[in-house]
């Protein structure tokens, strides 16, 4: 078991570097020089040379690389090009609200989509083809379009919540709460369905293994083989399932902090996008790695703990 | 039971599905939808009199109208000709993304997936990382220095996708690369390109097509998106521009959200009901010939007159009355292990059981023997209450170790199963909770019906794993199921099956999947159980060696019937029927493998069954 998560965990980590140290030089080396376009086109050279003397530019690559990367490693991420300001400490203060998004509704969506998805797989019938139009639906439907039609509906139209800004949750738990609502709601109705379908699929699978067919001839309880035995078994495949919405989750984040115009990542992603903020961007896609890299490592320890296939090796 | 003998053909995509897709209602309406959204992007400028950069300002967030249908947005832009020349932009933008995917993960698939080893691993790895990234960070990263150029975006989306692809090709690949016909068209001097072509291809165009339909759907919608979040051209009409347009006037303009985000919702939709329906008239290309049967779980107890008509659901929901006036009599059950009356399984309108009776004494083993598909474990599975779902079983009369179980519930059933029936299945490692320890297996049992402690429990599960021949029991407790050997894990069934020790064993072919030594000591501890606690025992087997070593009496099974039934010395010797004979001769041939004597048989019974169809439900089933 340990050396499962310590394999992951060295896994982990050269994934986290790979992906920082690409991004790092697809975004030094392609495109317009951006000293140049952030001055705009009246700029001079020598302003330009200046410029780019301001933001290191003038130094060959590899030794802006090692000074970027010994930065990171000491939780340096830069200075933004569009504000002056840390982008360590402007992730620091946008990562809770863009968390606040993805864990909520990661966390809402397998409570939800385990539940249906077992319901309609033992129960069959009427409720597990309401379920398969309900998935194709909710996989269907646009996450920002569904935030878009709920701020309408319930912030602009009926004002039962805010529609936009955020309230921490440390100044106002509630407050918190009428405000990450919402955008947890339209981020939750294609994950839940996604992992819904998954879990059905999954379960009905067990069902027709033979050792539930040998659990049931020895008399046990009903519930006992159904919640015990098979829920155990058919929860690896939804929790794979959960690890790569997560990462989608990440990006949908982005979409509806947008509309509900919450200073998290995402809105600080796009107008760093805009302003070709090179050092911020590189800031979130780390951010962003390193997230998606805990949640699996958290997954894969669930996963080793429901599998002991993969604890005693 | 056997290994299909014909070797599996490759599957192409053949016309048939795509009539079935039309065939298919749900394949039909999003087909339809998708044409007619085609339809409007290519003919745009005939559906609309206006040009999509046509604005007025005296139409800005002007309300529907003769002149503006769908009414105009914010900048004064008719809402309908946004729609038509948007459609244009999505489909544009999704088949860029998705041929991109498909370029460069299928080939990448087929390699992988044909040649293995290293360039397998370092393509897998590659893949898995791109899998882990956030697309949408990336694409903006990639926006920050490119711009919003919707094409270069499309493009790295389509390699963000390429996985998706690249994972089915190359897990379709694997599979056809371990059938034997690809060994023997290289031996035919095949080059790997036309092995690819001709044989790899053909399986995984299915697969292909239902991936391209949703990776094309999660293209369009993340081009909606990131044009809604104000990275795209604003003079250029799409969906995503519109609603960023729409989100800015949310209070003036609500309604503007409503069109541009139903065209994306049902486009979006209408692939992802696409893909679901390919997947199905694919699949159900190959089970054409299973069809879901009405859901029974537990046998019905029907009276002789309606177990004979061919639709035996006429009591179900008269279970009590039914077992009254059509259950055994008391006279009947009194004292036998187990009584089997007049029962008939069918699976939809197949019968493969055809009304078998017999009965099972105190303390006497019976062997149910037959070929592979004669009906043999239906039987077995139908005295536990066991079959399948999709399975109908009629029956006039069971009885379980003196106990009326006809027209038994699901529920009822639990109360007799453990105690006085218990079951060894064929193939021992399928039959253990991958997940719980032997020790949890056999204890969560004996704690529920015996009423014991923890402890009291481990320590009878200790003795048994000791007494069906385990050498370690106590270290055996702590292991799971995939740490033992097929004959441990055999054993551990055994021992499960008697814990709470049941009046009748029905043990269906529990040596088949063993090796020919464990066979033996497997056979060996079955009988020194059955005399120890004087149980009896219903053996599945088509070996007549089991037969002379273990069974006081045999039934002999074909076509979902029985042809023969005596004592075994009377079978062995001087067997009457001349399917028994048959089936004898290709038992005592010297070592045949399981195959010859199944070929030998079908040969034997060629002459008088036809019934083809009852070895494939007994195939799916048993």
């Amino acid at each position: 078991m340990v050396r499962f998560l310590l394999t992951r965990f060295g896994g982990a980590v050269v994934l986290a570097f790979i992906v920082s140290t690409g991004t790092f030089f697809l975004l030094s080396t392609a495109g317009a020089d951006p000293a140049a376009a952030l001055l705009g086109i009246d700029a001079t050279s020598a302003q330009i040379a200046v410029k780019r003397a301001e933001l290191g530019l003038d130094a060959p690559l590899p030794s802006r690389y090692l000074n970027w990367l010994g930065g990171a490693l000491t939780g340096n991420l830069g200075t933004s090009w569009s504000t002056n300001q840390q982008v360590s400490s402007l992730i620091a203060t946008r990562l809770p609200v863009t968390l606040s998004l993805a864990v909520g509704a990661i966390l809402l969506s397998s409570v939800l989509g385990i539940t249906l998805g077992y319901i309609s797989a033992i129960k069959r019938g009427w409720l597990d083809r309401t379920l398969q139009f309900v998935v194709v639906i909710g996989y269907g439907l646009p996450g920002f379009w569904v935030a878009l039609v709920l701020s309408t509906v319930f912030a602009v139209q009926l004002g039962w919540f805010p529609a936009t800004g955020y309230t921490p949750f440390t100044q106002s738990p509630t407050g918190w709460a009428g405000t990450v609502i919402l955008p947890i709601v339209a981020l939750t109705l294609g994950v839940a369905a996604s992992i819904a379908q998954q879990t059905r699929d999954s379960v009905l699978d067990v069902l027709r293994q033979g050792y539930v067919r040998t659990l049931r001839s020895r008399g046990l309880p009903h519930w006992r083989v159904l919640v015990l035995h098979v829920l155990r078994n058919a929860a690896a495949a939804p929790l794979g399932v959960i690890s790569l919405q997560f990462i989608g989750l990440l990006g949908g984040a982005i979409m509806v902090e947008n509309v509900f115009a919450l200073p998290g990542l995402g809105t600080f992603a796009v107008s760093s996008s805009i302003s070709s903020d090179v050092p911020a961007i590189l800031g979130i896609v780390v951010v962003g790695a390193v997230t998606v890299v805990i949640v699996n490592l958290i997954l894969d320890s669930v996963m080793a703990w429901l599998n002991p296939k993969v604890r005693t090796r | 039971m056997t290994t299909p003998a014909a070797t599996p053909a490759p599957a192409p995509v053949r016309r048939g599905t795509a009539r079935r897709l039309l065939a298919n209602p749900v394949g039909a309406a999003s087909s339809i939808v998708l044409v007619v959204i085609v339809f409007c992007a290519v003919a745009a400028p005939l559906l609309t009199s206006y040009a999509p950069s046509d604005s007025a300002l005296k139409d800005v967030l002007a309300e529907a109208s003769a002149a503006h249908p769908l009414g105009a947005d914010g900048s004064g832009r008719d809402i309908w000709t946004q729609l038509l020349y948007g459609a244009r932009q999505s489909l544009i933008a999704g088949t860029i993304a998705t041929a991109v995917a498909i370029i460069i993960g299928v080939p990448a698939g087929l390699i992988s997936g044909y040649r293995g080893r290293r360039l397998d691993t370092a393509l897998s790895w590659v893949s898995d990382l791109v899998m882990s990234l956030p697309a949408i960070i990336v694409l903006l990263a990639v926006i920050s220095r490119t711009g919003p150029v919707m094409p270069v975006v499309m493009v790295a989306f389509g390699l963000l996708t390429a996985p998706f692809f690249y994972r089915i090709t190359r897990s379709s690949t694997l599979a056809v690369r371990n059938e034997l016909f690809v060994d023997a068209a290289q031996v035919a001097g095949l080059t790997p390109l036309r092995i690819l072509a001709r044989h790899v291809l053909p399986t995984v165009r299915g697969p292909i097509l239902i991936q391209g339909a949703l990776v094309l759907g999660m293209a369009i919608v993340a081009q909606a998106g990131l044009e809604f979040l104000g990275l795209g051209d604003p003079s250029t009409p799409s969906w995503g521009t519109m609603l960023n347009d729409a989100l800015r006037n949310i209070y003036v303009a609500p309604q503007l959200i409503v069109f541009p985000g139903l065209a994306l919702g049902i486009t979006s939709c209408a692939l992802a009901l696409l893909g679901a329906a390919l997947n199905d008239s694919l699949s159900r290309r190959d089970t054409a010939a299973v069809r879901p049967a009405p859901r029974a779980k537990a046998p019905r107890a029907a009276s002789a007159t309606t177990a004979a008509s061919s639709d035996g659901v006429a009591s179900s929901d008269g279970v009590a009355s039914a077992a009254a006036t059509t259950g055994l009599s008391p006279a009947s059950t009194a004292g036998a292990a187990l009584v089997v009356d007049g029962l008939r399984v069918s699976y939809g309108a197949t019968e493969v059981v055809h009304g078998v009776s017999f009965t099972v004494q105190p303390g006497e083993v019976v062997g149910l023997v037959g070929e592979s598909g004669s009906g043999k474990t239906q039987v077995a599975l139908a005295s536990l209450g066991l079959l399948p779902d999709t399975a109908r079983p009629v029956l006039r009369g069971l009885g379980i170790d003196g106990v009326d179980a006809t027209g038994f519930t699901d529920r009822d059933f639990r109360r007799v199963r453990g105690t006085r029936i218990a079951y060894v299945p064929q193939e021992p490692l399928s039959n253990l909770d991958p997940a719980f320890t032997v020790g949890y297996q056999l204890i969560e049992p004996m704690r529920h019906h015996l009423k014991i402690s923890k402890a009291e429990a481990h320590n009878k599960a200790v003795a048994l794993l000791a007494r069906v021949g385990i050498t370690e029991p106590e270290a055996t407790m702590a292991r799971y199921p995939h740490q033992l050997s097929g004959g441990m894990a055999q054993r551990v069934l055994i021992a499960a099956a008697v814990s709470c020790d049941p009046a009748l064993l029905i043990a269906d072919e529990p040596t088949t999947a063993l090796d020919v030594t464990v066979q033996a000591e497997v056979l060996d501890l079955l009988r020194d159980l059955q005399r120890e606690s004087r149980m009896a025992i219903l053996i599945v087997t088509h070996n007549f060696g089991v037969v002379a070593d273990l069974c006081d009496r045999v039934l002999v099974m074909r076509s979902g019937e029985v042809v023969e039934q005596g004592t075994a010395a009377t079978i062995l010797t001087a067997p009457q029927h001349e399917y028994t004979r048959a089936l004898l001769g290709a038992s005592l041939d010297s070592a045949p493998s399981r195959r010859d004597r199944d070929r030998a048989l079908t040969a034997a019974s060629a002459v008088s069954s036809t019934d083809s169809s009852l070895t494939a439900s007994e195939t799916t089933h048993a």
